[in-house]
């Protein structure tokens, strides 16, 4: 998988772990939902992060946010627009780590994905030869201005009115 | 269509145009009556197949087989009432479209 | 850079009547355009699949149809002036085949434009602060208002400014532009529902509380298609400056837990008929409640300056019957009968709103040719401070002409074929353009519409007959609002050849119904004569003057089951 930070491919520090794989001695990991109570409470382990679907109730979540780095939600088709509710009440819920979308998502949602409150996305290696990271850098910055307030990444076209910022 | 029962050719939409195509002997063309036409199920698949590349090589969309009964002249006809429309232009403007352009009037779309 | 008419003529200085862009408006609709041209190019190049590319094009407004392209403009809440007109009119020739189609969305259709064209035609609309965005998709659709807004006689508040706020709030909204499938929403301002707010996912009517404060009463889950509901109340009174925050809440659970699972059951009314209205009550004001509202603050110099935009243009003080039009009209049978049916009344003295028939007898419904939209153009300038209305049936409004002015304008409007006298008759019909057009159509529609047109040309007929919507739809997809036409005609498909249903009882208004089927397919051929048989059978058993809708549910469905049945006993197919 290539993950996508800020416009760029980065190297990913994270390793997501299958439920039949074991945790490891150390280093950050992302799990499921159901190993998660073991992940947290492994010591060797430098970061928790968990990976889950997009019907996932947030309050499920919420008791763990104080040791949890990082969520990690499922797009299972990228015409699938859950992720980016389930996004926007995570961070209501007061969720403060990197929030991930993975699944085979577009340039072309990048916006959308930062509007929810994403921090990174993460797609299959192929999609990320295909698309390149040009596409991913150009998509950030295609549109700089939103009508919806509350928005991160910037103010919004109301508030810009107010201050006469253009 | 997975079994052909009849003569069949291949429709698609042209991507950077929009009108309808069909694939013909050396490529894609406008006119029905230059379409390739299908008599059995290993030239159907041959058709389709062609038509599959052409939507990965991004020269057209929506490729599909059609159903046509083929006159003694070799001339096809859609079965169906649908791809006949396509193959000709909105009945209720015989102005525009194919039907127009082959009489002579309008362009090829 | 920028495409547009030579002769265009520049921005007027008078006021508005129509929202204003400002330049956050126009940069955000420029960002847009840029955007899309990228995502063409990267389309014809081949780095976006057509599956990659789908959603993007459906967002811009662009659908691939039976024989060409097709671009659907963004004309929010039906809301045009004359500058903006013109340049439909112009990028009509320029880039398509000298004609577009108004649709029963407010909208305007372009039924041959090339991908590789679509940049730039986006670009000559934006140069009159025009769009595609958000026409198609799963998305947010345009918001669409009643078509009398602000001249009504019956208004209770004009709808415009609610709809451009819910215009701009559901712009590119970063958090619903991948819904389950369509949202639209419609806003109604007046004692009479002209908008069909009760079809609509969310539909929007402005009511006063007992204290005297102004809000919405909200009906969720209506819609035509497959499954046709009549929207239900949501909330009875919801202060306007919780409106953002409220459909925000209702937008947040629809795309949580709408189905995705299957097309034709991914409406909101879907999930509300089988969650319960109570069930969708409590998510949508648990959501509402534990929003952070800030965000939503309502902004009362923000309001101020959209309302601004809305204000009324500068009327004459004038008396409250003309002289001039009573003369012109003992003078002229044919101009008083298009005053009689086309014209309804205003609500400042002197003035009258004219509704332009695009349903010329035998003509395709909602088209209209570049020359008749310049004709348009030039009769708001001419006539009504520059102002055009497009109404959901198809029709473009007048709304603010002098009577002293109707019988130029009506001279006006003959020479451009737009002088049809049948606003609201039988031969005013709506229709979508079906198989001649659509790829989703199972059958043609506007044959059927022309045929039915000319069985009742006779003007004197049909004003008879009086008020009777009849409404087609070339598929089940019911874009011609089958549904909810007091007689509704489905196109499909029987043994291979073209069939039609017909319904009867639909009503878009206040008091919405769902039309009732009156009996198996009938060929084309054979619709005409149904709807004559009906007619007679109505003509026949009304009493007091009441309209079609009117006999129907008096008499209830099965006496015109029956009389329709007898006329079938020669072996025709009811």
């Amino acid at each position: 998988m290539a993950l996508v930070s800020d416009g760029a491919f980065v190297r990913d520090e994270w390793r997501r772990l299958a439920d039949e794989e074991s945790l490891p001695g150390s280093g950050k990991v992302i799990v499921s939902l159901g190993r998660l109570p073991a992940a947290l409470d492994d010591a060797r382990l430098g970061a928790v992060g968990v990976y889950v679907a997009n019907t996932t109730d947030p309050k499920a979540l919420a008791p763990f946010f104080g040791r949890l780095a990082l969520i990690d939600i499922a797009f299972p088709a990228f015409t699938d627009g859950r992720g980016f509710s389930l996004a926007r009440l995570l961070r209501r819920e007061g969720f403060s780590g990197e929030l991930r979308a993975s699944g085979k998502l577009t340039p072309d949602q990048y916006l959308h994905a930062i509007g929810g409150g994403f921090d990174r996305i993460e797609i299959p290696d192929e999609l990320a030869a295909h698309h390149g990271e040009a596409n991913w850098a150009k998509a950030r910055d295609a549109r700089s201005l939103s009508y919806q307030r509350g928005i991160p990444g910037g103010a919004s076209i109301l508030e810009r009115r107010r201050k006469g910022v253009a | 269509m997975t079994r052909p029962t009849g003569p069949q050719v291949l429709i698609a939409s042209d991507l950077a145009e929009g009108d309808v195509v069909f694939l013909g002997a050396e490529g894609w063309e406008r006119d029905l009556l230059r379409a390739k036409i299908a008599y059995d199920a290993a030239e159907a698949a041959a058709l389709d197949a062609a038509g599959k590349a052409d939507v990965a090589a991004n020269r057209v969309v929506d490729a599909y087989l059609v159903d046509v009964e083929v006159s003694a002249a070799g001339a096809p006809t859609p079965l169906h009432f649908r791809e006949k429309f396509r193959a000709a232009g909105p009945s209720v403007r015989r102005d525009l479209g194919k039907q127009a352009w082959l009489q002579g009037a309008g362009d090829s779309r | 850079m920028t495409a547009h008419d030579p002769a265009l003529p520049p921005r007027p200085n008078a006021a508005p009547t129509i929202y204003a862009y400002d330049e956050y408006d126009r940069a955000f609709v420029r960002e847009r355009v840029a955007e899309f041209r990228g995502q063409v190019e990267r389309r014809l190049a081949g780095a976006l699949s057509e599956d990659e590319f789908r959603p993007f094009r459906l967002m811009n407004g662009l659908y691939l149809q039976l024989h060409a392209y097709m671009l659907r403009v963004a004309i929010p809440y039906g809301a045009l002036n004359s500058r903006q007109m013109r340049q439909l009119a112009y990028i009509a020739d320029r880039w398509d085949k000298g004609y577009g189609h108004f649709t029963t969305r407010q909208n305007l259709q372009y039924n041959w434009p090339k991908l590789v064209d679509v940049p730039d035609i986006l670009e000559a609309l934006a140069d009159v602060d025009m769009h595609a965005i958000q026409t198609s998709g799963n998305c947010i659709r345009n918001v669409t208002a009643d078509h009398f807004a602000g001249v009504a006689a019956d208004e209770i508040e004009d709808p415009r400014p609610t709809a451009e706020f819910l215009r701009q709030w559901s712009s590119a909204h970063a958090e619903f532009s991948f819904l389950p499938r369509k949202f639209k929403i419609a806003v109604s301002g007046a004692e009479h529902d002209r908008a069909a707010i009760k079809i609509h996912d969310i539909g929007l009517r402005i009511v006063t509380n007992a204290a005297g404060e102004t809000g919405y009463e909200v009906i969720v889950g209506g819609g035509l298609g497959r499954s046709p509901f009549v929207g239900k109340v949501l909330r009875e009174f919801l202060p306007r400056a919780e409106l953002l925050a409220f459909l925000e809440a209702v937008l947040r659970v629809y795309n949580r837990f709408g189905r995705r699972d299957n097309k034709y059951k991914a409406r909101i009314k879907i999930l509300v008929h089988e969650t319960g209205l109570d069930e969708i009550r409590s998510q949508v004001e648990a959501e509402f409640a534990a929003m952070d509202r800030a965000p939503f603050a309502y902004d009362a110099q923000e309001f101020a300056r959209v309302a601004a935009s809305f204000a009324p243009p500068p009327y004459e003080a004038l008396p409250a019957r003309s002289e001039a039009l009573d003369k012109a009209k003992t003078e002229n049978a044919e101009f008083a009968a298009f005053v009689a049916v086309n014209v309804a009344p205003h609500k400042t003295p002197g003035y009258a709103i004219v509704t332009v028939s695009l349903k010329p007898i035998g003509g395709i419904p909602g088209d209209a040719t570049a020359a008749q939209m310049r004709a348009l153009a030039d009769a708001a300038d001419t006539y009504g401070f520059g102002e055009l209305r497009v109404s959901h049936e198809q029709n473009i409004i007048l709304p603010h002409v002098k009577q002293d002015d109707l019988f130029a304008l009506w001279r006006d409007l003959e020479a451009a074929a737009l002088s049809t006298a049948n606003a609201g008759l039988i031969t005013d019909i709506i229709s979508c353009p079906g198989l001649d057009y659509c790829s989703l159509a199972t059958a043609r529609s506007i044959p059927i519409a022309q045929a039915i047109s000319e069985r009742f040309a006779d003007l004197e007929r049909q004003r008879l007959i009086g008020k009777l919507g009849i409404k087609i739809s070339g598929c089940i997809n019911a874009c011609g609002h089958h549904h909810i036409g007091a007689i509704g005609i489905l196109g499909l498909e029987k043994k291979g050849v073209e069939s039609y249903q017909i319904t009867l009882g639909g009503d878009p208004t206040l008091s919405a119904a769902i039309g009732e089927l009156l009996g198996p397919g009938v060929s084309a051929e054979e619709v005409p004569e149904v709807i004559e048989s009906l007619v007679q059978f109505y003509l026949a058993e009304r009493r007091d003057g009441e309209a079609f809708i009117d006999t129907w549910r008096r008499l209830g469905h099965k006496r015109f089951k029956e009389s329709a049945r007898r006329e079938g006993e020669d072996g025709s197919g009811i």
